[in-house]
Protein backbone atom coordinates (compact mmCIF):
# COMPACT_ATOMS: atom_id res chain seq x y z
CA UNK A 1 0.00 0.00 0.00
CA UNK A 2 2.75 2.62 0.49
CA UNK A 3 4.63 1.28 -2.71
CA UNK A 4 0.97 2.53 -4.20
CA UNK A 5 0.90 5.44 -2.73
CA UNK A 6 4.02 6.92 -3.45
CA UNK A 7 3.46 6.04 -7.33
CA UNK A 8 -0.25 8.39 -6.55
CA UNK A 9 1.71 10.77 -5.38
CA UNK A 10 4.70 11.08 -8.22
CA UNK A 11 4.05 14.74 -9.07
CA UNK A 12 4.32 15.81 -5.69
CA UNK A 13 7.51 16.49 -3.74
CA UNK A 14 9.13 13.11 -2.01
CA UNK A 15 7.23 11.25 0.16
CA UNK A 16 9.51 9.34 2.62
CA UNK A 17 8.75 5.64 4.07
CA UNK A 18 9.42 7.25 7.66
CA UNK A 19 6.80 10.34 6.70
CA UNK A 20 4.28 7.92 5.48
CA UNK A 21 5.06 5.85 8.57
CA UNK A 22 4.21 8.85 10.87
CA UNK A 23 1.47 10.13 8.94
CA UNK A 24 -0.19 6.27 8.61
CA UNK A 25 0.22 5.43 12.17
CA UNK A 26 -0.99 9.16 13.12
CA UNK A 27 -4.10 8.48 11.46
CA UNK A 28 -4.69 4.99 12.84
CA UNK A 29 -4.64 6.03 16.27
CA UNK A 30 -7.09 9.24 15.56
CA UNK A 31 -9.17 6.37 13.79
CA UNK A 32 -9.55 3.72 16.49
CA UNK A 33 -10.32 6.93 18.80
CA UNK A 34 -12.57 8.24 16.68
CA UNK A 35 -14.54 5.20 15.87
CA UNK A 36 -14.34 3.35 19.28
CA UNK A 37 -17.43 5.05 21.38
CA UNK A 38 -19.86 4.26 18.28
CA UNK A 39 -17.87 0.18 17.89
CA UNK A 40 -18.53 -0.09 22.16
CA UNK A 41 -22.06 1.51 21.59
CA UNK A 42 -22.66 -0.99 19.44
CA UNK A 43 -20.98 -4.17 21.52
CA UNK A 44 -22.89 -3.15 24.42
CA UNK A 45 -25.75 -3.21 22.84
CA UNK A 46 -25.55 -7.03 21.83
CA UNK A 47 -24.63 -7.82 25.37
CA UNK A 48 -26.18 -9.74 27.68
CA UNK A 49 -27.50 -8.19 30.70
CA UNK A 50 -24.68 -10.13 33.02
CA UNK A 51 -21.77 -9.08 30.75
CA UNK A 52 -23.05 -5.38 30.59
CA UNK A 53 -22.35 -5.18 34.81
CA UNK A 54 -19.10 -7.61 34.57
CA UNK A 55 -16.64 -6.23 37.23
CA UNK A 56 -14.00 -5.26 35.63
CA UNK A 57 -15.63 -4.36 32.60
CA UNK A 58 -14.74 -5.99 29.75
CA UNK A 59 -14.97 -4.01 25.70
CA UNK A 60 -15.36 -7.15 24.23
CA UNK A 61 -18.71 -9.36 24.00
CA UNK A 62 -18.92 -13.24 24.91
CA UNK A 63 -21.97 -14.15 24.50
CA UNK A 64 -23.90 -11.57 21.87
CA UNK A 65 -27.94 -11.50 21.80
CA UNK A 66 -30.44 -9.06 20.58
CA UNK A 67 -32.43 -9.23 24.29
CA UNK A 68 -31.43 -5.40 24.67
CA UNK A 69 -33.13 -4.53 21.06
CA UNK A 70 -36.22 -6.87 22.48
CA UNK A 71 -36.59 -5.54 25.70
CA UNK A 72 -36.18 -1.78 24.19
CA UNK A 73 -39.23 -2.84 22.04
CA UNK A 74 -41.14 -4.20 24.84
CA UNK A 75 -40.82 -1.01 26.58
CA UNK A 76 -41.79 1.19 23.60
CA UNK A 77 -44.82 -0.88 23.02
CA UNK A 78 -45.98 -0.24 26.80
CA UNK A 79 -46.47 3.51 25.67
CA UNK A 80 -49.90 4.39 24.90
CA UNK A 81 -48.74 6.44 21.39
CA UNK A 82 -46.95 3.59 19.19
CA UNK A 83 -43.53 3.32 18.54
CA UNK A 84 -44.52 4.24 14.37
CA UNK A 85 -45.92 7.17 15.33
CA UNK A 86 -42.90 8.64 16.32
CA UNK A 87 -40.63 7.01 13.77
CA UNK A 88 -43.33 8.89 11.27
CA UNK A 89 -43.15 12.11 12.99
CA UNK A 90 -39.31 12.01 13.00
CA UNK A 91 -39.21 11.25 9.48
CA UNK A 92 -41.51 12.91 7.93
CA UNK A 93 -40.31 16.63 9.77
CA UNK A 94 -36.60 15.60 9.14
CA UNK A 95 -37.73 14.67 5.42
CA UNK A 96 -39.77 17.64 4.78
CA UNK A 97 -37.56 20.00 6.32
CA UNK A 98 -34.78 18.95 3.99
CA UNK A 99 -36.56 18.80 0.96
CA UNK A 100 -38.16 22.53 1.18
CA UNK A 101 -34.65 23.37 2.43
CA UNK A 102 -32.94 22.42 -0.31
CA UNK A 103 -35.07 22.97 -3.20
CA UNK A 104 -35.80 26.85 -1.57
CA UNK A 105 -32.27 27.40 -0.75
CA UNK A 106 -31.40 26.23 -4.19
CA UNK A 107 -33.83 28.60 -5.94
CA UNK A 108 -32.44 31.10 -3.96
CA UNK A 109 -28.97 30.44 -4.48
CA UNK A 110 -28.96 30.72 -8.54
CA UNK A 111 -29.87 34.19 -8.96
CA UNK A 112 -27.27 35.27 -5.79
CA UNK A 113 -24.73 33.20 -8.12
CA UNK A 114 -25.35 34.42 -11.48
CA UNK A 115 -27.02 37.14 -11.85
CA UNK A 116 -26.86 40.99 -11.36
CA UNK A 117 -29.38 42.66 -9.59
CA UNK A 118 -29.58 45.80 -6.13
CA UNK A 119 -29.34 44.41 -2.83
CA UNK A 120 -27.73 40.93 -4.18
CA UNK A 121 -24.37 41.94 -1.88
CA UNK A 122 -26.61 43.13 0.93
CA UNK A 123 -28.83 40.13 1.17
CA UNK A 124 -25.20 37.45 0.65
CA UNK A 125 -23.85 39.12 3.52
CA UNK A 126 -27.00 39.10 6.07
CA UNK A 127 -26.93 35.18 4.92
CA UNK A 128 -23.84 34.95 6.08
CA UNK A 129 -24.36 36.59 9.14
CA UNK A 130 -27.27 33.98 9.42
CA UNK A 131 -24.29 31.03 9.97
CA UNK A 132 -24.23 32.58 13.51
CA UNK A 133 -27.49 32.52 14.59
CA UNK A 134 -27.22 29.14 15.32
CA UNK A 135 -30.29 26.94 17.30
CA UNK A 136 -29.36 28.18 20.44
CA UNK A 137 -29.56 31.95 19.93
CA UNK A 138 -33.03 31.75 18.02
CA UNK A 139 -34.77 29.41 19.93
CA UNK A 140 -36.43 31.60 22.12
CA UNK A 141 -37.75 34.55 20.17
CA UNK A 142 -39.12 31.30 17.69
CA UNK A 143 -41.12 30.28 20.59
CA UNK A 144 -42.72 33.32 20.62
CA UNK A 145 -43.49 33.86 17.07
CA UNK A 146 -44.58 30.22 16.87
CA UNK A 147 -47.28 31.26 19.96
CA UNK A 148 -48.15 34.30 18.32
CA UNK A 149 -48.79 32.68 14.87
CA UNK A 150 -50.60 29.59 16.35
CA UNK A 151 -47.91 27.43 14.92
CA UNK A 152 -46.83 25.93 18.90
CA UNK A 153 -47.79 22.26 18.79
CA UNK A 154 -47.86 21.52 14.76
CA UNK A 155 -45.38 19.69 12.95
CA UNK A 156 -44.89 23.14 11.19
CA UNK A 157 -43.20 24.48 14.30
CA UNK A 158 -40.50 22.06 13.51
CA UNK A 159 -40.30 22.21 9.77
CA UNK A 160 -40.40 26.10 8.95
CA UNK A 161 -37.22 26.78 10.88
CA UNK A 162 -35.34 24.29 9.46
CA UNK A 163 -36.11 25.77 5.95
CA UNK A 164 -35.05 29.08 6.90
CA UNK A 165 -31.61 28.18 7.98
CA UNK A 166 -28.09 29.76 5.85
CA UNK A 167 -26.09 26.65 5.66
CA UNK A 168 -27.60 25.72 2.41
CA UNK A 169 -28.02 28.76 0.67
CA UNK A 170 -24.74 29.31 1.43
CA UNK A 171 -22.89 26.02 -0.14
CA UNK A 172 -25.24 26.10 -3.16
CA UNK A 173 -23.86 29.50 -4.05
CA UNK A 174 -20.85 28.97 -3.90
CA UNK A 175 -21.29 25.86 -6.02
CA UNK A 176 -23.66 27.23 -8.81
CA UNK A 177 -21.15 30.27 -9.57
CA UNK A 178 -18.71 27.57 -10.75
CA UNK A 179 -20.96 26.99 -13.08
CA UNK A 180 -19.51 27.76 -16.68
CA UNK A 181 -21.49 30.70 -17.79
CA UNK A 182 -21.69 28.95 -21.80
CA UNK A 183 -24.40 26.17 -20.34
CA UNK A 184 -26.53 28.88 -18.73
CA UNK A 185 -26.36 31.01 -22.15
CA UNK A 186 -27.23 28.55 -24.30
CA UNK A 187 -30.26 27.89 -22.22
CA UNK A 188 -31.41 31.44 -22.44
CA UNK A 189 -30.56 31.88 -26.50
CA UNK A 190 -33.03 28.57 -26.91
CA UNK A 191 -35.70 31.07 -25.09
CA UNK A 192 -35.97 29.21 -21.81
CA UNK A 193 -37.07 31.40 -18.56
CA UNK A 194 -34.79 31.87 -15.78
CA UNK A 195 -36.99 29.35 -13.86
CA UNK A 196 -36.40 26.87 -16.74
CA UNK A 197 -32.93 27.34 -16.85
CA UNK A 198 -32.86 26.72 -13.11
CA UNK A 199 -35.00 23.69 -13.32
CA UNK A 200 -33.28 22.42 -16.35
CA UNK A 201 -29.91 23.27 -16.59
CA UNK A 202 -28.78 24.82 -12.79
CA UNK A 203 -30.59 21.59 -10.70
CA UNK A 204 -29.41 18.92 -12.56
CA UNK A 205 -25.93 19.76 -12.48
CA UNK A 206 -25.69 21.08 -9.03
CA UNK A 207 -26.81 17.51 -7.89
CA UNK A 208 -23.67 16.73 -5.78
CA UNK A 209 -23.90 20.26 -3.49
CA UNK A 210 -27.81 19.19 -3.02
CA UNK A 211 -26.71 15.93 -1.88
CA UNK A 212 -24.56 17.88 0.58
CA UNK A 213 -27.37 19.94 1.48
CA UNK A 214 -29.34 17.17 2.05
CA UNK A 215 -27.32 15.07 4.09
CA UNK A 216 -26.35 18.09 6.67
CA UNK A 217 -30.19 19.35 6.81
CA UNK A 218 -30.99 15.71 7.39
CA UNK A 219 -28.75 14.65 10.20
CA UNK A 220 -29.04 18.44 11.62
CA UNK A 221 -33.31 17.31 11.93
CA UNK A 222 -32.93 13.57 12.49
CA UNK A 223 -31.02 14.79 15.70
CA UNK A 224 -33.51 17.62 16.73
CA UNK A 225 -33.95 17.76 20.54
CA UNK A 226 -36.02 20.73 20.99
CA UNK A 227 -39.28 19.73 21.52
CA UNK A 228 -40.52 22.86 23.51
CA UNK A 229 -42.30 23.89 20.15
CA UNK A 230 -44.56 20.67 20.99
CA UNK A 231 -46.54 19.79 23.88
CA UNK A 232 -48.40 16.93 22.24
CA UNK A 233 -47.22 13.19 22.56
CA UNK A 234 -48.74 12.20 19.12
CA UNK A 235 -46.36 14.92 17.57
CA UNK A 236 -42.83 13.91 19.20
CA UNK A 237 -40.06 12.75 17.97
CA UNK A 238 -38.61 9.37 17.97
CA UNK A 239 -35.12 11.15 19.82
CA UNK A 240 -37.68 13.06 22.61
CA UNK A 241 -39.66 9.23 22.83
CA UNK A 242 -36.35 6.84 23.49
CA UNK A 243 -35.26 9.94 25.68
CA UNK A 244 -38.69 8.89 28.18
CA UNK A 245 -38.32 5.49 28.15
CA UNK A 246 -34.33 5.21 28.83
CA UNK A 247 -33.80 8.25 31.05
CA UNK A 248 -30.63 10.24 30.24
CA UNK A 249 -27.81 10.67 33.52
CA UNK A 250 -28.34 7.63 34.50
CA UNK A 251 -25.59 4.80 33.76
CA UNK A 252 -26.95 1.32 35.16
CA UNK A 253 -30.61 1.74 34.68
CA UNK A 254 -31.48 0.75 31.48
CA UNK A 255 -28.59 0.17 30.10
CA UNK A 256 -28.79 -2.77 27.52
CA UNK A 257 -31.38 -0.79 26.20
CA UNK A 258 -30.16 2.77 26.32
CA UNK A 259 -27.58 1.51 23.65
CA UNK A 260 -29.73 -0.27 21.77
CA UNK A 261 -31.56 3.01 21.55
CA UNK A 262 -28.34 4.81 20.62
CA UNK A 263 -27.69 2.35 17.50
CA UNK A 264 -30.92 2.68 16.40
CA UNK A 265 -30.78 6.71 16.56
CA UNK A 266 -28.06 6.88 15.04
CA UNK A 267 -27.76 4.30 12.22
CA UNK A 268 -30.34 6.32 9.34
CA UNK A 269 -28.02 9.72 9.00
CA UNK A 270 -24.67 7.35 9.01
CA UNK A 271 -26.29 5.16 6.66
CA UNK A 272 -27.45 8.59 4.37
CA UNK A 273 -23.95 9.44 4.86
CA UNK A 274 -22.21 6.66 3.22
CA UNK A 275 -24.40 6.77 0.27
CA UNK A 276 -23.95 10.44 -0.74
CA UNK A 277 -19.94 10.66 0.51
CA UNK A 278 -18.74 11.14 -2.83
CA UNK A 279 -21.10 13.51 -3.89
CA UNK A 280 -20.72 15.38 -0.87
CA UNK A 281 -16.61 15.73 -0.87
CA UNK A 282 -17.15 17.09 -4.35
CA UNK A 283 -19.15 19.76 -3.05
CA UNK A 284 -17.57 20.95 -0.52
CA UNK A 285 -15.07 22.05 -2.93
CA UNK A 286 -16.38 24.55 -3.68
CA UNK A 287 -17.63 25.89 -0.40
CA UNK A 288 -15.72 28.58 1.41
CA UNK A 289 -15.52 32.57 2.26
CA UNK A 290 -13.18 34.37 0.18
CA UNK B 1 -36.87 56.52 -4.85
CA UNK B 2 -39.84 54.42 -5.06
CA UNK B 3 -39.76 54.57 -8.54
CA UNK B 4 -36.39 53.42 -8.95
CA UNK B 5 -36.79 50.18 -6.75
CA UNK B 6 -40.44 49.42 -8.37
CA UNK B 7 -37.96 50.39 -11.96
CA UNK B 8 -35.50 47.67 -10.44
CA UNK B 9 -38.21 45.05 -9.02
CA UNK B 10 -40.01 44.64 -12.74
CA UNK B 11 -36.32 44.35 -14.31
CA UNK B 12 -34.86 41.63 -12.08
CA UNK B 13 -38.51 39.95 -11.69
CA UNK B 14 -37.21 36.55 -12.13
CA UNK B 15 -34.13 36.77 -10.05
CA UNK B 16 -36.34 38.47 -6.88
CA UNK B 17 -39.06 35.38 -7.70
CA UNK B 18 -36.73 32.66 -7.30
CA UNK B 19 -35.30 34.13 -3.72
CA UNK B 20 -39.01 34.75 -2.57
CA UNK B 21 -40.20 31.35 -1.03
CA UNK B 22 -36.50 31.19 0.76
CA UNK B 23 -36.33 34.47 1.59
CA UNK B 24 -39.84 34.46 3.20
CA UNK B 25 -38.58 31.54 5.44
CA UNK B 26 -34.98 33.20 6.29
CA UNK B 27 -37.07 36.49 7.02
CA UNK B 28 -39.59 34.98 9.46
CA UNK B 29 -37.52 32.16 11.37
CA UNK B 30 -33.80 33.44 10.94
CA UNK B 31 -34.06 37.51 10.63
CA UNK B 32 -37.06 38.26 12.77
CA UNK B 33 -35.74 35.96 15.82
CA UNK B 34 -32.45 37.98 16.11
CA UNK B 35 -34.48 41.09 15.88
CA UNK B 36 -37.25 40.02 18.47
CA UNK B 37 -33.93 38.99 20.54
CA UNK B 38 -32.34 42.25 20.44
CA UNK B 39 -35.78 44.56 21.62
CA UNK B 40 -36.48 41.81 24.53
CA UNK B 41 -33.37 42.30 25.28
CA UNK B 42 -33.80 45.62 27.00
CA UNK B 43 -37.15 44.33 28.60
CA UNK B 44 -38.48 42.53 31.29
CA UNK B 45 -40.63 39.91 29.56
CA UNK B 46 -41.93 36.77 32.06
CA UNK B 47 -44.24 35.20 28.88
CA UNK B 48 -47.10 35.93 31.34
CA UNK B 49 -47.16 40.22 31.23
CA UNK B 50 -46.52 41.93 28.27
CA UNK B 51 -42.65 43.00 28.13
CA UNK B 52 -42.02 45.81 30.28
CA UNK B 53 -39.01 48.09 29.06
CA UNK B 54 -36.09 48.04 31.40
CA UNK B 55 -33.35 49.93 29.31
CA UNK B 56 -29.78 48.68 29.77
CA UNK B 57 -30.51 46.95 32.96
CA UNK B 58 -30.27 43.10 31.76
CA UNK B 59 -26.82 43.86 30.20
CA UNK B 60 -25.42 45.67 33.31
CA UNK B 61 -27.60 42.68 35.78
CA UNK B 62 -25.29 40.00 33.27
CA UNK B 63 -21.90 41.81 34.07
CA UNK B 64 -22.26 43.10 37.21
CA UNK B 65 -24.86 40.86 39.46
CA UNK B 66 -24.65 37.32 37.95
CA UNK B 67 -21.96 35.57 39.10
CA UNK B 68 -22.70 32.47 37.18
CA UNK B 69 -23.10 34.27 34.04
CA UNK B 70 -19.09 35.47 34.35
CA UNK B 71 -18.63 31.19 35.20
CA UNK B 72 -20.63 30.49 31.69
CA UNK B 73 -18.61 33.29 29.63
CA UNK B 74 -14.95 31.82 30.93
CA UNK B 75 -16.30 28.33 30.24
CA UNK B 76 -17.25 29.34 27.05
CA UNK B 77 -14.05 30.62 26.48
CA UNK B 78 -12.06 28.13 27.46
CA UNK B 79 -14.24 25.88 25.07
CA UNK B 80 -13.76 28.19 22.41
CA UNK B 81 -10.06 28.66 22.96
CA UNK B 82 -9.01 24.59 23.68
CA UNK B 83 -11.80 22.98 21.52
CA UNK B 84 -11.75 25.52 18.66
CA UNK B 85 -8.27 25.87 17.71
CA UNK B 86 -7.44 22.03 18.42
CA UNK B 87 -10.18 21.58 16.64
CA UNK B 88 -9.21 23.11 13.34
CA UNK B 89 -5.64 22.04 13.32
CA UNK B 90 -7.15 18.11 14.27
CA UNK B 91 -9.46 18.71 11.13
CA UNK B 92 -6.91 19.98 9.21
CA UNK B 93 -4.00 17.71 9.55
CA UNK B 94 -6.64 14.57 9.32
CA UNK B 95 -8.07 16.15 5.94
CA UNK B 96 -4.43 16.80 4.61
CA UNK B 97 -3.16 13.11 5.69
CA UNK B 98 -6.06 11.71 3.94
CA UNK B 99 -5.97 13.22 1.11
CA UNK B 100 -2.80 11.04 -0.41
CA UNK B 101 -4.93 7.94 0.19
CA UNK B 102 -6.29 6.12 -2.87
CA UNK B 103 -9.66 6.88 -3.33
CA UNK B 104 -11.67 4.11 -2.05
CA UNK B 105 -9.79 4.49 1.11
CA UNK B 106 -10.08 7.92 1.65
CA UNK B 107 -13.70 7.53 1.17
CA UNK B 108 -13.26 5.26 4.09
CA UNK B 109 -11.32 6.97 6.66
CA UNK B 110 -13.59 10.23 5.60
CA UNK B 111 -16.50 8.25 7.24
CA UNK B 112 -15.07 7.21 10.07
CA UNK B 113 -13.77 10.75 11.06
CA UNK B 114 -17.25 12.33 10.70
CA UNK B 115 -18.85 9.54 11.94
CA UNK B 116 -18.89 11.54 15.59
CA UNK B 117 -20.10 14.89 13.98
CA UNK B 118 -23.12 12.50 13.00
CA UNK B 119 -23.78 10.34 15.46
CA UNK B 120 -22.92 12.44 19.00
CA UNK B 121 -26.32 13.01 20.30
CA UNK B 122 -26.77 9.65 20.23
CA UNK B 123 -23.71 8.29 21.69
CA UNK B 124 -23.48 10.69 24.89
CA UNK B 125 -24.98 8.08 26.90
CA UNK B 126 -22.17 6.08 26.37
CA UNK B 127 -19.82 8.42 27.76
CA UNK B 128 -21.69 7.56 31.38
CA UNK B 129 -20.87 4.48 31.23
CA UNK B 130 -17.15 5.37 29.80
CA UNK B 131 -16.99 8.34 32.67
CA UNK B 132 -18.79 6.13 35.72
CA UNK B 133 -18.58 7.81 39.12
CA UNK B 134 -17.90 4.19 40.69
CA UNK B 135 -15.21 1.37 39.62
CA UNK B 136 -17.57 0.08 37.32
CA UNK B 137 -16.46 2.89 34.76
CA UNK B 138 -14.35 2.33 32.51
CA UNK B 139 -11.83 4.94 33.05
CA UNK B 140 -12.06 4.42 36.96
CA UNK B 141 -11.62 1.07 36.74
CA UNK B 142 -8.25 0.92 34.19
CA UNK B 143 -6.62 3.96 36.40
CA UNK B 144 -7.36 1.46 39.35
CA UNK B 145 -5.94 -1.37 37.73
CA UNK B 146 -2.85 0.63 36.78
CA UNK B 147 -2.67 1.54 40.37
CA UNK B 148 -2.16 5.27 39.51
CA UNK B 149 -5.71 6.04 41.54
CA UNK B 150 -7.20 3.83 44.64
CA UNK B 151 -10.33 5.21 44.58
CA UNK B 152 -13.15 5.69 41.68
CA UNK B 153 -13.12 9.22 40.59
CA UNK B 154 -16.99 11.27 40.00
CA UNK B 155 -15.39 12.36 36.69
CA UNK B 156 -18.57 14.01 35.41
CA UNK B 157 -19.92 15.32 38.89
CA UNK B 158 -16.67 16.91 40.82
CA UNK B 159 -16.06 20.51 39.69
CA UNK B 160 -12.35 19.60 39.50
CA UNK B 161 -12.35 17.15 36.53
CA UNK B 162 -15.56 17.99 34.89
CA UNK B 163 -14.34 21.35 32.75
CA UNK B 164 -11.30 18.43 31.31
CA UNK B 165 -13.78 15.36 30.59
CA UNK B 166 -16.18 17.89 28.76
CA UNK B 167 -13.40 19.40 26.81
CA UNK B 168 -11.66 15.68 25.57
CA UNK B 169 -15.46 14.55 23.87
CA UNK B 170 -16.18 17.69 22.64
CA UNK B 171 -12.52 17.09 20.63
CA UNK B 172 -14.01 14.08 19.87
CA UNK B 173 -16.96 15.42 18.19
CA UNK B 174 -15.15 17.95 16.42
CA UNK B 175 -14.43 16.87 13.12
CA UNK B 176 -17.52 18.22 11.28
CA UNK B 177 -18.38 20.29 8.36
CA UNK B 178 -15.07 21.93 8.42
CA UNK B 179 -13.09 18.43 7.83
CA UNK B 180 -15.34 17.86 5.13
CA UNK B 181 -14.56 21.63 3.35
CA UNK B 182 -10.85 21.10 4.20
CA UNK B 183 -10.80 17.67 1.84
CA UNK B 184 -12.44 19.17 -0.56
CA UNK B 185 -10.53 22.32 -0.86
CA UNK B 186 -7.59 19.64 -1.00
CA UNK B 187 -8.91 17.91 -3.93
CA UNK B 188 -9.13 20.91 -6.07
CA UNK B 189 -5.57 22.34 -5.60
CA UNK B 190 -4.25 22.84 -9.18
CA UNK B 191 -1.69 19.91 -9.37
CA UNK B 192 0.35 21.37 -11.82
CA UNK B 193 1.19 23.89 -8.73
CA UNK B 194 2.84 20.84 -6.93
CA UNK B 195 4.89 19.72 -9.78
CA UNK B 196 6.23 23.46 -10.62
CA UNK B 197 6.62 23.61 -6.77
CA UNK B 198 9.30 20.69 -7.29
CA UNK B 199 11.08 22.76 -9.91
CA UNK B 200 11.35 25.23 -7.55
CA UNK B 201 13.53 23.32 -4.95
CA UNK B 202 10.46 22.28 -2.22
CA UNK B 203 12.15 19.24 -0.54
CA UNK B 204 9.42 17.49 1.87
CA UNK B 205 6.24 17.96 2.01
CA UNK B 206 5.82 20.11 4.76
CA UNK B 207 7.29 22.58 2.92
CA UNK B 208 5.06 21.89 0.03
CA UNK B 209 1.68 22.22 2.88
CA UNK B 210 3.32 25.71 3.71
CA UNK B 211 3.83 27.49 0.44
CA UNK B 212 1.68 25.84 -2.30
CA UNK B 213 -1.44 23.80 -0.11
CA UNK B 214 -2.20 26.33 2.56
CA UNK B 215 -2.30 29.72 0.46
CA UNK B 216 -4.55 27.46 -2.00
CA UNK B 217 -7.30 26.88 -0.11
CA UNK B 218 -7.77 30.31 1.96
CA UNK B 219 -11.46 30.14 1.00
CA UNK B 220 -11.91 26.57 2.81
CA UNK B 221 -9.80 27.76 6.05
CA UNK B 222 -12.21 30.65 6.27
CA UNK B 223 -15.30 29.08 5.96
CA UNK B 224 -13.93 25.58 8.03
CA UNK B 225 -12.63 28.27 11.18
CA UNK B 226 -16.30 30.31 11.03
CA UNK B 227 -18.09 27.04 11.38
CA UNK B 228 -15.45 25.90 13.87
CA UNK B 229 -16.17 29.13 15.68
CA UNK B 230 -19.94 28.37 15.76
CA UNK B 231 -19.70 25.37 17.20
CA UNK B 232 -17.19 25.94 19.64
CA UNK B 233 -18.86 29.27 21.04
CA UNK B 234 -22.52 27.66 20.72
CA UNK B 235 -21.01 23.95 23.08
CA UNK B 236 -24.16 23.27 25.46
CA UNK B 237 -25.26 19.89 24.56
CA UNK B 238 -22.40 17.82 25.87
CA UNK B 239 -22.97 19.67 29.46
CA UNK B 240 -26.32 19.42 29.93
CA UNK B 241 -26.05 15.75 28.85
CA UNK B 242 -23.09 14.94 30.77
CA UNK B 243 -22.37 17.29 33.64
CA UNK B 244 -26.17 17.80 34.43
CA UNK B 245 -28.53 20.60 34.43
CA UNK B 246 -27.36 22.74 36.09
CA UNK B 247 -23.68 20.97 36.40
CA UNK B 248 -22.55 20.92 40.51
CA UNK B 249 -21.17 24.35 41.37
CA UNK B 250 -22.20 25.12 37.69
CA UNK B 251 -19.12 24.36 37.34
CA UNK B 252 -19.81 23.08 33.60
CA UNK B 253 -21.91 26.34 32.43
CA UNK B 254 -21.37 27.93 29.48
CA UNK B 255 -23.07 30.76 28.10
CA UNK B 256 -25.53 28.09 26.02
CA UNK B 257 -26.52 26.56 29.08
CA UNK B 258 -26.95 29.63 30.86
CA UNK B 259 -29.05 30.33 28.41
CA UNK B 260 -31.69 27.71 28.71
CA UNK B 261 -31.84 27.57 32.46
CA UNK B 262 -33.27 31.36 32.26
CA UNK B 263 -35.11 30.00 29.18
CA UNK B 264 -36.69 27.08 29.98
CA UNK B 265 -36.46 26.52 33.83
CA UNK B 266 -36.94 30.38 35.06
CA UNK B 267 -38.31 31.86 32.12
CA UNK B 268 -37.09 35.38 31.98
CA UNK B 269 -37.32 35.73 28.46
CA UNK B 270 -36.30 39.54 28.41
CA UNK B 271 -32.43 38.71 30.22
CA UNK B 272 -32.31 35.15 28.17
CA UNK B 273 -32.31 37.31 24.58
CA UNK B 274 -29.72 39.41 25.94
CA UNK B 275 -27.34 36.23 27.25
CA UNK B 276 -28.36 35.66 23.37
CA UNK B 277 -27.08 38.94 21.70
CA UNK B 278 -23.81 38.83 23.22
CA UNK B 279 -22.95 35.30 22.55
CA UNK B 280 -24.03 36.79 18.63
CA UNK B 281 -21.51 39.59 19.15
CA UNK B 282 -19.27 37.17 20.40
CA UNK B 283 -19.24 35.26 17.79
CA UNK B 284 -19.18 37.55 15.04
CA UNK B 285 -16.28 39.33 16.39
CA UNK B 286 -14.17 36.15 16.70
CA UNK B 287 -15.27 35.41 13.09
CA UNK B 288 -14.26 38.94 11.66
CA UNK B 289 -11.14 38.41 13.79
CA UNK B 290 -9.93 35.06 12.45
CA UNK B 291 -11.44 35.72 8.61
CA UNK B 292 -8.82 38.79 8.91
CA UNK B 293 -5.92 36.66 10.27
CA UNK B 294 -6.64 33.90 7.77
CA UNK B 295 -6.22 36.06 4.82
CA UNK B 296 -2.97 36.58 5.90
CA UNK B 297 -1.66 32.47 5.84
CA UNK B 298 1.68 31.71 3.24
CA UNK B 299 1.49 35.76 2.33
Amino acid sequence: MLAALRKKTGSKARRSYTGNAIVFSFIGVLALLSALPLIYTFINSIKPIDELFQFPPKFTVSRPTFDSYRELYQLASTMWVPLSRYLFNTLFVATAGTLFHALFSSMAAYPLAKHQFPGKNAVFSVIVMGLMFVPAVTFMPLFVIMSETKLLNTYAAMIFPGIGLSLGLFLMKQFIEQLPDAILEAARIDGASEFRTFFAIVLPNAAPAIMTVILFQFTQMWNFTQTDLIFSESLKTLRAALDQIVPKGDPILRAGPGSAASVILMLPPIALFILIQRKVVETMTFAGIK
Amino acid sequence: MIRAMKLAVKKHKESYLLMTPYMLFFLAFTILPVIICIVLGFTYFSMVDAPRFIGWHNYVRMFLDDDVFIIAVKNTLLFAFVTGPIGYLISFLVAWMINDMPRTLRSIATTIFYIPAIAAPSVYPMWFQVFSPDEYGYVNSFLIRLGVIDHPIAWLLDPKYMMGVLILIQLWLSLGISFLAFIAGLQTIDKSLYEAGVMDGIKNRFQELWYITLPSMVPQLVFGAVMQIVASFSVADVSIELAGFPSTDYAAETIVTHLRDYLNIRYELGYTSAISVVLFLMMVFSSRLTTKLLHKVGS
